[in-house]
């Protein structure tokens, strides 16, 4: 029975039917702020699944979209989830985290669909070659738009949240896209209330961020009251990493090679956010628990994206990457 | 605009597990801000997210300009608003304290700022309108507090910024809370806290500080962690829309929607809308388990003592009845830049519903300055009036200001799909032999026992025109 203060509604004494009505309004707590962020993020979930021909939840195998896969149990229940996960795999993912994907998948019993941007893996791409950011554009937003418009979805699911980046506070949680993927931030629909308009004609589609408004410490805090499995990078070791500056690169596979200064040392460390190896830093930590991870975040300081190369390109590069498709 | 960087101390005697349980109890308050870019709402806002920790360092980071915090770097998200100093949209913040989470919808004061601050005010409870102590009351603050009002936040904190400017005087705060006051009685606000304060010097925003010991209320954010927010959505009569049918096999049929407002437990008798079919709930379904009881907002599944047809867009609701109209008056703010045009087809989204609609007239426009009513043919983009909307079905609504769930509704463009106007909903339309007809068609479905061979045609269409019929014979 996670999220523990539901208790509080099942409790018989308060349900003794000689209770008057407002005794028993005076029992009903407010819902505490993660039963209220899953009961909207449930009535999200819902809602595309309804209005939508064919919804798609991307999965990226992160901790968001683990909750976000939770949440979709949660909101069918005890009915299956009605649409497919999608995996945009770059290929250069941890490997920890591709070994977790197809656990999870065949866990859940839910269709998995995974897409890489073969022609461009074939012609070479890789962000050494390239640099992270016409990487990013050619093996996740390009692939994205490839896969969405291959599988004819007209609604896509991401785990995104508006703490993260200045550019996502700002952006609706139906997220209106032309037919070219391409987000106009000066030109959102205005979204009042729960009411959302998902309308589209063909080939325009909606992306929806059902997480749009947790943070980071709410999505942890979930992950520990619902016992929600999530990949173990997240969690601190002895790992092998490539000291570079301030960031730990782990080469863990055979394309992550050590540039000119580069030490190779061993740090008990921890991934603070997952996504390409030869582009994501660990931190050093000492958290190996769910409990000790919300603690270093409560000390920590630094926003999780910090370690993340790709934000830091040049300024306002999420809102760039957004405004050609990615997610 | 800058104020100065403050360390904050790493917590010394931190316990996880005593963290972890008050936690899980934390509640959580939406409010939204109005003030425009002078009055000094990113400086105010960026202290709260910076001494509440919204804020991380290396965001903080890139916004030092000079030395010091430019807060306003930290809230503008957009290139354009960077670029040309201003804010577009409506931004989401959040924080949290060891009491409470909030959801911050920071709303941009100038720019469309009555389409802005509808939507930031929407799922708001609280508004803190903010006003410049050296400028005084201005046509700006009464609007804010008009929309915030309309769009039915219950509470309010205004808070008279820059008294470091006018000296930390007394008189100042004192003249505008009576100038204000007034004002905000005729619009129906009850529940208001004026607040004397200085973002820039952070007296009364975190910490009361030594400059207005003439004032001893809460200062900012411990007003916001203890105020009150009676939750009426739980006080209201239940009603749920139902967002989808649940039906993995044979065995199981269930409701799943929201609880827009009121309680549900299993034996409660309720009635599902438009059939007017009653029955009891037998179990209220989680993914956590069966529970004893739900209350707004939770998401839920409801199952039924009977087999009734149901399904997405129906109500189930308990309690007094909701109101029934195809024809009724509403309160609309205008977003569209293509002005509201009667000969124009439109859909209504209401609840889990959206059907075709058509605007049946203008009533009047609402002057938001100074809250006189204008005739007026049609409304232009952030125009505010009352409208007449005729929809293709009839619809099941409170008053949006008994009930913020039901009583709302948007108009979404035929043609552009885009969102056009969004609506509050003050009463059906009187006297219109399509809402005596819809009335009667629910009455007379709901009187005709099941099974029975009297019935009407399921078509609503259908059964619209033979109780039209009736009723014309009976009118004659």
């Amino acid at each position: 029975m996670p999220l523990t203060d539901r208790s509080s509604l099942v409790n018989h004494d308060i349900l003794n039917r000689q209770c008057t009505f407002h005794a028993i309004l005076t029992y009903v707590s407010r819902l505490s702020h993660l039963q209220a962020l899953e009961a909207e993020s449930i009535h999200i979930i819902r809602e595309v699944a309804s209005e939508f021909q064919r919804p798609v939840m991307l999965y990226s195998i992160g901790k968001d979209s683990s909750v976000m896969v939770r949440l979709a149990q949660k909101a069918f229940y005890p009915g299956p989830i009605p649409f497919p996960l999608l995996h945009v795999d770059t290929t250069y993912k941890f490997k920890e985290m591709i070994e977790f994907r197809d656990q999870f998948a065949a866990e859940l019993g839910v269709k998995l669909i995974v897409h890489s941007n073969t022609s461009a893996l074939e012609a070479g791409a890789n962000p050494f070659r390239l640099g992270t950011e016409r990487c990013c554009g050619l093996l996740k937003t390009q692939s994205l738009l490839d896969a969405l418009r291959a599988g004819g979805f007209d609604a896509a699911f991401g785990g995104a949240r508006r703490d993260e980046e200045k550019s996502r506070a700002k952006e609706r949680i139906f997220s209106f896209r032309d037919s070219l993927g391409q987000w106009d931030p000066k030109n959102q629909r205005p979204e009042l209330w729960n009411l959302f308009n998902g309308r589209v004609e063909p080939g325009e589609s909606i992306r929806v961020f059902p997480l749009s408004n947790w943070t980071e410490m709410d999505v942890w805090q979930y992950i520990h009251v619902e016992n929600i499995p999530i990949v173990p990078l997240y969690f601190a070791k002895e790992r092998q990493v490539l000291v570079r500056g301030n960031s730990l690169i782990m080469p863990e596979q055979d394309f992550v090679k050590p540039l000119l200064g580069d030490r190779l040392e061993t740090v008990r460390c921890r991934m603070r956010s997952l996504g390409c190896s030869p582009c994501t830093g660990a931190i050093r930590s000492d958290a190996d628990t769910l409990p000790k991870i919300i603690a270093e975040l409560v000390a920590v300081r630094n926003s999780e994206r910090e370690n993340r190369v790709i934000d830091h390109d040049r300024e306002g590069s999420m809102e760039l990457k957004k405004r050609e498709g990615y997610f | 605009m800058a104020a100065a960087l403050v360390q904050q101390p790493t917590p010394q005697s931190f316990n996880i597990e005593e963290f972890l349980a008050a936690e899980e109890s934390k509640g959580l308050l939406r409010l939204t801000t109005a003030g425009s870019v002078d009055d000094g709402k990113s400086t105010l806002i960026g202290r709260l997210l910076h001494d509440a920790k919204g804020a991380y360092e290396d965001q903080l980071k890139s916004a030092v300009r000079g030395g010091q915090i430019d807060f306003s770097l930290l809230t503008d998200g957009l290139r354009a608003e960077r670029e040309q100093g201003i804010t577009i949209d409506v931004a989401y913040r959040y924080f949290a304290t060891p009491k409470r989470k909030f959801i911050l919808a920071d709303t941009p004061g100038h720019e469309q700022y009555t389409r802005n601050m509808a939507t930031g005010a929407s799922t708001a409870e609280l508004a803190i309108i903010l006003l410049d102590a050296h400028r005084g009351l201005t046509t700006q603050s009464r609007r804010h507090a008009f929309i915030a009002t309309l769009l039915g936040i219950p509470n309010f904190v205004i808070a008279v910024n820059k008294m470091d400017l006018v000296g930390y005087d007394q008189e100042v705060f004192n003249r505008i809370r009576a100038e204000f006051e007034p004002f905000l009685e005729r619009i129906g606000t009850k529940d208001y806290y004026f607040l004397p304060l200085s973002a820039l010097k952070g007296d009364n925003v975190v910490d009361r500080g030594t400059h207005m010991p003439w004032f001893d209320g809460p200062c900012l954010l411990e007003y916001l962690e203890t105020v009150e927010t009676a939750d009426r959505m739980i006080q209201a009569p239940f009603r749920m829309a139902v967002q989808r049918v649940v039906r993995p096999d044979q065995n199981f049929r269930g409701y799943a929607g929201l609880v827009g407002s009121g309680t549900i437990r299993p034996g409660d008798e309720v009635q599902a809308l438009p059939s007017g079919r009653r029955s009891k709930v037998r179990r209220v379904v989680t993914f956590d388990g069966d529970l004893e009881m739900a209350h707004a907002p939770m998401s839920i599944t409801l199952t039924l003592a009977d087999e009734i047809d149901i399904s997405r867009g129906d109500m189930i609701s308990a309690g007094a009845p909701p109101q029934s109209a195809r024809t009724f008056d509403a309160t609309m703010v205008w977003f569209d830049a293509h002005p509201l045009d009667p000969a124009h087809d439109y859909l209504i989204k209401h609840t889990s519903h959206t059907l075709p609609a058509r605007v049946d007239g203008v009533r009047h426009l609402v002057n938001v300055a100074t809250l006189e009513t204008e005739p007026a043919a049609t409304l232009a983009m952030n125009e505010i009036g009352v409208v007449r909307i005729a929809a293709s079905q009839p619809l099941y609504f409170d008053p949006y200001r008994e009930n913020r769930v039901t009583g709302s509704f948007i108009l979404i463009d035929r043609k552009t799909n885009h969102t056009a106007g969004a609506g509050m909903i003050l009463a059906a339309a009187e006297g219109s032999l399509e809402d005596a007809a819809d009335r009667l068609v629910r009455l007379v479905r709901a009187a005709i026992p099941e099974g029975s061979h009297l019935n009407l045609p399921t078509d609503d269409a259908q059964a619209m025109e033979v109780v039209r019929g009736l009723l014309k014979g009976v009118l004659k």
